[in-house]
């Protein structure tokens, strides 16, 4: 099945597009665990990703960001333009946290995380794969480390660049800190706090790293329904700051609230793509979730929370 | 000991839980016993331990047993009686539990060690009998009271002062202690000496100054590593220009270098490798051919800053190239190349003797006889007068590695706090998302192995001329795991850790020459004793701490769910 794109409504901004993924290709062995996929992201938009347990959402994101080299298909990404303008230098006192420049033509993205988030695009895990051993600020800024660059022997020598580029960097890992509501956590070990704060710190570092678009991978999974509520008001406060969001989601009261466009996956085809109405009210989507058994949604939720929490600390541990 | 400034007023223990009354009269008898035993006679015989044998004339082993006898004084007053504002602060019940244990456990081995040194428990005098009641009766008083309440030790706030002086003490005592200890000839007297050491550590960590100590340092970092340096830098002078001891302590300060090294390649990035000491290996291999020895086997002999160079050059490049193809692989294949790689410096070093190749190393004969260095007209075999007080051969090579070792912690220290080593961190705590937030794992694992076979070769060229031999017999595997374990003994990823681990790994089986058959066994010992008590090694790094233990760690989600909903209420 392709995506129809009658269907398709102008995004509510209506921007130029930011990340487009055409024909996305994941094959596991036998298992076609994304088959053809396009995906269009346009600048300030907030498009949600849905689908029952195993459609093939988490592969779809690490086909993107690089993590999996899909069999087929090509990612295609905004480049930044040749020139930066000087104007970026003075946004550094700008009060807003995030900060972004203006986008050049789509270039084609090679699959490698690096890559991939030096082009502009920063993730999160569907597990929270925090560094656990770390402080929250540390966290961050790791974020930092592909805008960065001193060197070892800056480091060692300790000059003026490196004082300097050192101060931005915690300044600007504090500022997202703040961003994300959790000034106050600065100097916790991630491991140590709570599962909410986890996973904006997790956003905090994926801002870090000065990306046009952001994908959140169930950025509210085992939340309880205030924490999802601080949730969705971060992401507009994302979105509002110019970066383009990707959201995976298994709440749906969550997703139609907070999405420009939504794209529904099932069993790793695109199923149906359009306005969060449309998709709600397409009885294809009703199926799917009712044909795999997904009627209880909070229950699911809920699962997938006592999974993830269990995943994490494994990874936390080894 | 100093009184404690009062803590901010605040309301008396009134309801605090009393032990059995007999308790604390109990420890006193016990400490006045201690004393007065230990100034009559301990043996009969007065030729061992240093003289024991002569009443009201106690010989050094006694003045320790004294020293701790006044330590549970302190302690006693500070539970009930005069000193008890430190009371408030000290867990002091538990630190005397601690103490009464170790100094039995002293006065025990004293009388072992008197009975073993002459012929049995007859020569041990009434004093020895005395000062033995004494420390049980310690014991007793100790488990009698009862435990408290420990206050947090961050809180305590005293002068800046008084923080500086008591790093000024300490380190003081340190040199103190470390003179004393080396100086002790027999076996017996240097593990009493350690017990006595033991005993202090426990009480010190018991009660909680420890801690207090850790934050003084945290608050006072520069004091405190300029003074630590100034007791390092002053050791030699303690030696009277005997060279036994200073001996010891170049191969201390060496290997300690060396352990630092891998540190960065181990404790930050997390790289398990077994084969690190194949890079102190090419660097003293490098130094040994460019000497001037007479079976140095290159012809050129550039100045020794530039062999330094070249060997630390030589040891990066190895390192990079034994890195580049096994660091795509992880963990314990990672360790299993590694340690293959150790092996196979080894066995060329061996080979490359003319017969199978260019002759470079002299194969197994290795290359003796390298002159002392000369820097500058300086020549390191040369004894120097400074101050009246003999320095000798080997406190010139002291000077020169402890210079070595100021740098190797400089990059170390350095690094650690930097952008590169948050992404070595990164990668040791999740590699894959390390990668994801766009840090480059592979550079950066090399880069690891690049700096650390750097600084072991830069310690390796002066470590040639310092042992004048260089054989591939030196570096065989178990080098490489006696580094390791300086590391997991002492701390990963800590500095004070590790060079207290390469100390005591160094150290011990030098001074206790009789134990170096069961030399192995111990160490293994130790290191099973330390996984099961203390996992995170003597100096915990902040992270490690919590990371090995979970029970504290869920207390510390509780306290800070608890704090949320307190917030949350307001
Ligand atoms: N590395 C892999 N190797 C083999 N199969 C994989 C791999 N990763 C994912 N799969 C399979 O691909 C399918 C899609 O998995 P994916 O994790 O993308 O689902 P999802 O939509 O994110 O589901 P969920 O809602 O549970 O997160 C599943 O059947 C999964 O078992
Ligand atoms: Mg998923």
């Amino acid at each position: 099945m392709t995506v129809t794109d009658t269907q398709r409504q102008p995004a509510r901004t209506g921007g130029q597009p930011v990340l487009e993924a055409s024909g996305v290709t994941m094959r596991f062995g036998g298992l076609l665990a994304v088959n053809n996929v396009n995906l269009t992201v346009r600048e300030g938009e907030i498009v949600g990703l849905i689908g029952p347990n195993g459609a093939g959402k988490t592969t779809f994101f690490n086909c993107l960001t690089g993590l999996y080299k899909p069999t087929g298909g090509q990612v295609r990404f905004a480049g930044t333009p040749r020139k930066a303008p000087k104007a970026t230098r003075k946004q550094a006192d700008d009060p807003e946290a995030v900060r972004v420049e203006p986008l050049g033509a789509l270039t084609p993205l090679p699959p490698k995380p690096r890559a991939v988030v030096r082009a502009g695009m920063a993730r999160t895990f569907q597990n929270i794969r925090l560094f656990a051993n770390m402080t929250a600020l540390e966290n961050v800024m790791v974020g930092r480390y592909c805008r960065t660059s001193s060197g070892a022997l800056t480091s060692v020598l300790r000059g003026p660049k490196f004082r300097r580029e050192e101060a931005a960097t915690r300044a600007r890992a504090q500022e997202l800190l703040d961003f994300v509501g959790l000034s106050k956590s600065t100097e916790h070990l991630a491991r140590n706090m709570p599962y909410g704060d986890q996973r904006r710190l997790e956003i905090a570092r994926a801002l870090a790293t000065d990306p046009k678009l952001i994908l959140l991978d169930e950025p509210t999974a085992g939340m309880n329904p205030q924490e999802t509520r601080q949730a969705s008001d971060l992401i507009f406060k994302i979105r509002d700051s110019g970066l383009s969001v990707v959201v995976i989601e298994h709440d749906m009261r969550f997703i139609f609230n907070l999405c420009d466009r939504v794209l529904c996956l099932v069993r790793g085809e695109a199923l149906v793509e359009g306005t969060p109405h449309e998709v709600q009210s397409d009885p294809r989507v009703i199926e799917a979730y009712i044909g795999t058994g997904e009627e209880d949604d909070e229950d699911e939720v809920q699962d997938a929370h006592v999974q993830d929490t269990t995943v994490a600390d494994e990874e936390g541990r080894s | 000991m100093t009184d404690v400034k009062t803590p901010p007023a605040e309301p008396e223990t009134a309801a605090e839980p009393q032990g059995k009354p007999l308790a604390w009269p109990l420890g006193l008898a016990g400490v006045v016993l201690v004393i007065a035993g230990s100034f009559l006679s301990w043996s009969y015989d007065g030729q061992i331990l240093g003289d024991l044998s002569i009443n009201f004339y106690p010989g050094g082993l006694q003045i320790l047993a004294i020293i701790l006898a006044l330590i549970a004084l302190v302690l006693l007053l500070a539970e009930k009686g005069p000193l008890t504002k430190l009371g408030a602060w000290l867990d002091v019940t538990a630190g005397l539990r601690a103490l009464g244990l170790t100094l039995t456990l002293y006065m025990l081995l004293v009388l072992v060690a008197i009975s073993a040194d002459s012929d049995g428990l007859i020569n041990v005098n009434p004093g020895g009998y005395i000062s033995f009641a004494g420390a049980a009766l310690i014991l007793v008083s100790a488990w009698l009271l009862p435990l408290r309440q420990l206050r947090d030790m961050s809180e305590a706030r005293l002068p800046a002062w008084f923080e500086i002086l008591s790093i000024a003490v300490l380190m003081a005592a340190v040199l103190f202690v470390a003179a004393y200890a080396l100086g002790l000839e027999d076996a017996w007297s240097f593990i009493l000496c350690l017990v006595f050491i033991a005993a202090v550590a426990a009480v010190l960590f018991r009660t909680g100054a420890l801690s207090w100590v850790g934050h003084v340092a945290q608050r006072n970092r520069k004091v405190l590593t300029l003074s630590a340096f100034l007791v390092a830098f002053l050791f030699p002078f303690t030696q009277g220009g005997s060279d036994a001891n200073m001996s010891i302590a170049t191969q201390v300060l060496v290997f300690a270098a060396t352990a630092m090294g891998l540190n960065i390649v181990v404790g930050l990035a997390g790289l398990l490798d077994l084969g690190y000491i194949a890079f102190l290996g090419s660097g003293a291999y490098v130094a040994a051919t460019m000497s001037t020895s007479a079976f140095a086997t290159i012809g050129w002999k550039p100045p020794f800053l530039v062999v330094m160079l070249i060997g630390a050059g030589v040891a990066a490049t190895l390192g990079l190239i034994i890195g580049t193809p096994t660091l795509r692989v992880s963990g314990d294949y990672l360790a299993i190349v590694t340690l293959g790689f150790g092996e196979i410096f080894r066995f060329s070093m061996f080979n490359l003797d003319g017969n199978n190749g260019p002759n470079l190393t002299n194969g197994p004969n290795g290359v003796p006889g390298i002159p002392d260095l000369e820097i500058g007209g300086f020549n390191f075999g040369d004894v120097h007068t400074v101050a009246g007080i003999e320095l000798g051969r080997f406190s010139n090579y002291y000077f020169l590695l402890l210079i070595l070792t100021a740098f190797v912690i400089l990059v170390f220290s350095r690094l650690n706090n930097s952008r590169i080593g948050r992404g070595w961190v990164a990668i040791r705590e999740d590699e894959k998302a390390a990668e994801a937030m766009g840090v480059s794992t592979f550079g950066l694992k090399l880069l690891a192995f690049a700096v650390g076979a750097f600084l072991a070769g830069l310690a390796g060229t002066i470590k040639a001329h310092q042992d004048g031999a260089v054989s591939p017999d030196q570096y065989i595997f178990l080098e490489s795991a006696f580094l390791l374990a300086a590391i997991v003994l002492g701390g990963m990823g800590t500095i004070a850790g590790v060079l207290l681990g390469a100390t005591i790994l160094k150290l011990l089986p030098e001074k206790l020459r009789f134990f170096s058959e069961y030399r192995l066994l111990l160490f293994g010992l130790l290191l099973v004793l330390m996984m099961r008590f203390r996992p995170e090694g003597l100096v915990a790094s902040r992270r490690r701490q919590l990371e090995f233990h979970e029970e504290d760690e869920a207390l510390a989600v509780e306290v800070e769910e608890e704090r949320l909903a307190v917030e949350e209420a307001k």
